[in-house]
């Protein structure tokens, strides 16, 4: 293995790039291997495709490489065929064979695997031709389906570790601090407080050993874009961890990932190792004279640990309470010694910063908030999936140009932002930039980076009711606005989705929300309202409608709806009977099905089950 | 010794007096034994000098941990915001009446178990369930009972 040096690296870079090492394949095969591909079978389909490649002798021209999240979630299993950049989608292992023969083999696309844009009905072929991508801005991401993250070689081919060999070789502590404030880089993790400052902080005390962390907890419930990070460029992160470690004079690093994220964990352990056998990680990294090693630390699974003293407490076996700030981390962190803490995303962001100049990545975003986020897709859109976007861009471009719109003829209703600390938005607030500030202003907050979006199918309250219900759940219990206050907003809450409200009550929700918001100890209990307090300012009627009418316009709160059957619509099969778990249907041979409301527990099993759409 | 006392020594020799190991001491345990038991907390503390309240402290504090043992098919429910807007919680529902556990319990014959967890990250299948480790994609309360056959099945030969 050789052991890189600042003079050898660029050497090194040129001869793995070269045509006669990484390109000598002719076709590269890049299989999405994300969670999200995963669970729809893509690791069969790179079997079969290995298989059916050694069969007909191709092994040698044909490599297949596994990558981490390509983004589109919505079209997985995915495949990206190199050079000409192919997107292939919803495979089975079954079309394998059909793709080799037309495509490898004769160099003519497969029609009927292409991606279809669904209002136009046109295929595309080109991955970046696809609105999903064409509207996206990669750097965080940059590396991702592009590299096999379990290969360093094709990490510093696509120039991994030139930004840290730039560092040791021709930058002082200070100017690379200098950088990052130049830079304007805000942490990606929720509260946005500008990197370079953190880290001048965390230079300033002198008391050592100093620690650098890396927080891979993301624990909201709709979120996964730092796990798709560390899965798909795990070297982006220790390369950017090594830099704050330079920075601020640590020489240990550690990152702590939920055990949930197993692949993460996987992949980071064999960066880890891959970059300690070059000389990169270690001792005397790149013939430097700098040490910094990097451990990972898997952590136990709870919301309240992504909060940066709970994490450290965590980290030294303890249960995770946030505790009293100040000092702040920076100065008395892990075991009492001063330690910079920071995202796994804003780290992977630190690299592309050094190589390219602050004054690059400020040139990217708003006023207030430089360079690009990434968020996590989901909800009532027709494109699900990871994205990234500059700063500034609206929630109108993310929703319908690069999330495609809503599907099934559904309406736009909200969008849900920040996760449990986070709001949900209306339509008229579709123009919002997402930026720190103007998100702040709306009563949202960026948060970690979930975007939800909600059709006219989704009810305000018992989303509000969701929220709150996970805060509860997820409350450490040192504070009492937070724990007991959190409690009295949920019981609030299911008197309004059980029908059993009051107007006064929303008045009480909001009183409340604003004193918890205010007297909680940290960012859970001071976010932790935010759901409800969106929800009253943007969707009030709706709360109004349980109260008032005692009715639920989305039809989703179960005490407040009825299903019915319609006598002209049921064709008398009796399905519906079978498939009730409690006997609330009656129903006899050529006569149309009753159901007992009463006994009804609104489980859906019979609409589910109904071949004629006559329940509802 | 029993192999999983043996087994707990060596998890316990191997971090003796690590005071920062207990959280991968307990999760290192509950790999080994499915679950963490009651009998080892006592000689968690004592290899590591400190008192058992902070193990259990700690035991009870994360949502990783489980105080009983895991069914032989253990049943996770996606409870992420995108599976809970397409309907998780019916799917959940659904499961405690067919298995007639609440979530969070072991049916008696230890044949099946219930959590619900936060995003799994493959909301675009919501909702979604995973019946020991295999994922079930865009369920619902109706298609719980098929998708449960074979584990019943193969319960039933077992016993
Ligand atoms: C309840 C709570 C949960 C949090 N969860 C996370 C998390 O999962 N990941 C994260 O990076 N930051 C999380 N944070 C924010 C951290 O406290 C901290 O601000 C951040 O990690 C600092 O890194 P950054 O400046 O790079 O964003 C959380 C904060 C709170 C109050």
């Amino acid at each position: 293995m050789p052991q890189l040096t600042i003079e050898n690296l660029k050497e090194f870079k040129e001869k793995i790039s070269s045509p006669l090492t990484i390109n000598q394949a002719e076709f590269r095969c890049m299989v999405c291997a994300g969670t999200g591909c995963v669970s729809c079978n893509s690791l069969k389909v790179r079997e079969r495709l290995e298989e059916e490649l050694k069969a007909r002798g191709l092994s040698e021209r044909v490599k297949v490489v596994i990558t981490g999240c390509n983004g589109f979630c919505a079209e997985g299993p995915i495949m990206v065929i190199q050079p000409d950049g192919t997107f292939y989608r919803k495979l089975t292992p079954e079309d394998i064979p059909l793709l080799i023969e037309e495509h490898l083999l004769k160099g003519r696309p497969v029609e009927k695997l292409l991606y279809t844009e669904p209002t136009t009905k046109k295929k595309i072929s080109a991955m970046k031709e696809i609105p999903f991508f064409q509207h996206q801005v990669l750097w965080a991401l940059r590396n991702r389906g592009v590299i096999d993250p379990e290969n360093i070689d094709e990490s510093i081919a696509r120039d991994g570790y030139a930004g840290l060999s730039k560092v040791l070789s021709s930058m002082t502590p200070e100017e690379v601090i200098q950088e990052v404030k130049l830079s304007g880089l805000r942490g990606r993790g929720g509260a946005g407080f500008p990197t370079g400052l953190k880290w001048e902080e965390g230079r300033r005390y002198s008391s050592f050993p100093k620690y650098v962390i890396c927080n891979g907890d993301e624990g909201d419930p709709g979120a996964f874009m730092d796990r798709s990070i560390l899965e798909a460029d795990p070297h982006a992160v220790l390369e950017g961890m090594i830099i704050c470690g330079y920075a601020i004079d640590s020489h240990q690093g550690y990152i702590y990932v939920r055990a949930e994220y197993p692949l993460a964990i996987h992949r980071l352990r064999i960066a880890i190792d891959q970059a300690r056998g070059y000389g990169l990680l270690g001792r005397n990294i790149l013939g430097s004279g700098f040490d910094f090693d990097i451990d990972i630390y898997p952590g136990a699974g709870a919301f309240v640990c992504g909060e940066s003293t709970a994490l450290m407490y965590s980290l030294e076996g303890r249960r995770g309470m946030p505790r009293i700030k100040p000092p702040r981390s920076t100065e008395a962190g892990l075991w009492g010694q001063p330690t910079v803490l920071n995202n796994v995303e804003t780290f992977a962001n630190v690299p592309s910063i050094i190589r390219n100049g602050g004054a690059w990545f400020a040139s990217m975003g708003t006023g207030g908030s430089k360079g690009t986020k990434v968020f996590a897709l989901t909800g009532t859109v027709y494109n699900v999936g990871l994205i990234e976007v500059p700063m500034g861009t609206t929630l109108r471009k993310i929703v319908f140009d690069i999330g495609g719109g809503i599907p099934r003829k559904g309406e736009f209703k909200a969008i849900q932002i920040g996760g449990p600390s986070g709001a949900c938005l209306p339509a008229s607030l579709l123009d919002t930039e997402v930026d720190f500030d103007s998100l702040d202003e709306a009563g949202a907050m960026m948060g970690s980076g979930g975007l939800v979006v909600m059709d006219d199918s989704t009810c305000m309250v018992d989303t509000a009711r969701f929220f709150t219900d996970f805060s509860v759940d997820e409350s450490c219990g040192k504070c009492i606005p937070c724990r007991v206050g959190m409690k009295v907003m949920l019981n609030i809450l299911s008197r309004i989705a059980t029908g059993r409200g009051t107007m006064e009550d929303i008045t009480l929700l909001e009183e409340l929300g604003h004193h918890i918001k205010e007297s909680s100890h940290c960012g859970l209990g001071k976010t932790a309202p935010n759901p409800v307090l969106s929800t009253i300012r943007y969707f009030r009627q709706e709360y109004e409608a349980h109260i008032q009418e005692k009715r639920c316009p989305a039809r989703v709160c179960v005490d407040l709806i009825r299903f019915r059957v319609d006598p002209d619509r049921c064709k008398m099969c009796g399905l519906c009977k079978k498939a009730c778990p409690v006997e609330a249907i009656t129903w006899e041979k050529k006569t149309p099905a009753l159901i007992d409301p009463e006994k009804c527990i609104r489980c859906r099993s019979c609409i589910q089950a109904c071949k004629f759409g006559a329940i509802d | 010794m029993t192999e999983k006392e043996e087994q707990l020594s060596h998890i316990l020799e191997r971090h003796r007096g690590e005071r920062n190991g207990l959280i991968p001491i307990l999760l290192e345990i509950q790999r080994e034994f499915g679950y963490l038991p009651k009998e080892a907390m006592p000689r968690v503390a004592e290899s590591l000098g400190i008192k058992p309240v902070e193990v259990w402290g700690v035991a009870t504090f994360f949502n990783q941990f489980r105080l009983t043992p895991l069914g032989r098919n253990h049943i996770k429910v996606c409870m992420g915001t995108a599976c809970h807007l397409a309907g998780g919680r019916l799917v959940l529902e659904a499961l405690e009446r067919e298995l007639n556990i609440k979530v969070g319990e072991t049916s008696p014959d230890g044949h099946f178990s219930l959590e619900r967890v936060a995003c799994i990250g493959c909301c675009m299948l919501a909702p979604v369930a995973v019946i020991k480790d295999k994922i079930y994609p865009k369920m619902s309360s109706f298609k719980v009972e098929e998708a449960l056959i074979p584990y019943r099945q193969e319960s039933k030969a077992e016993d």
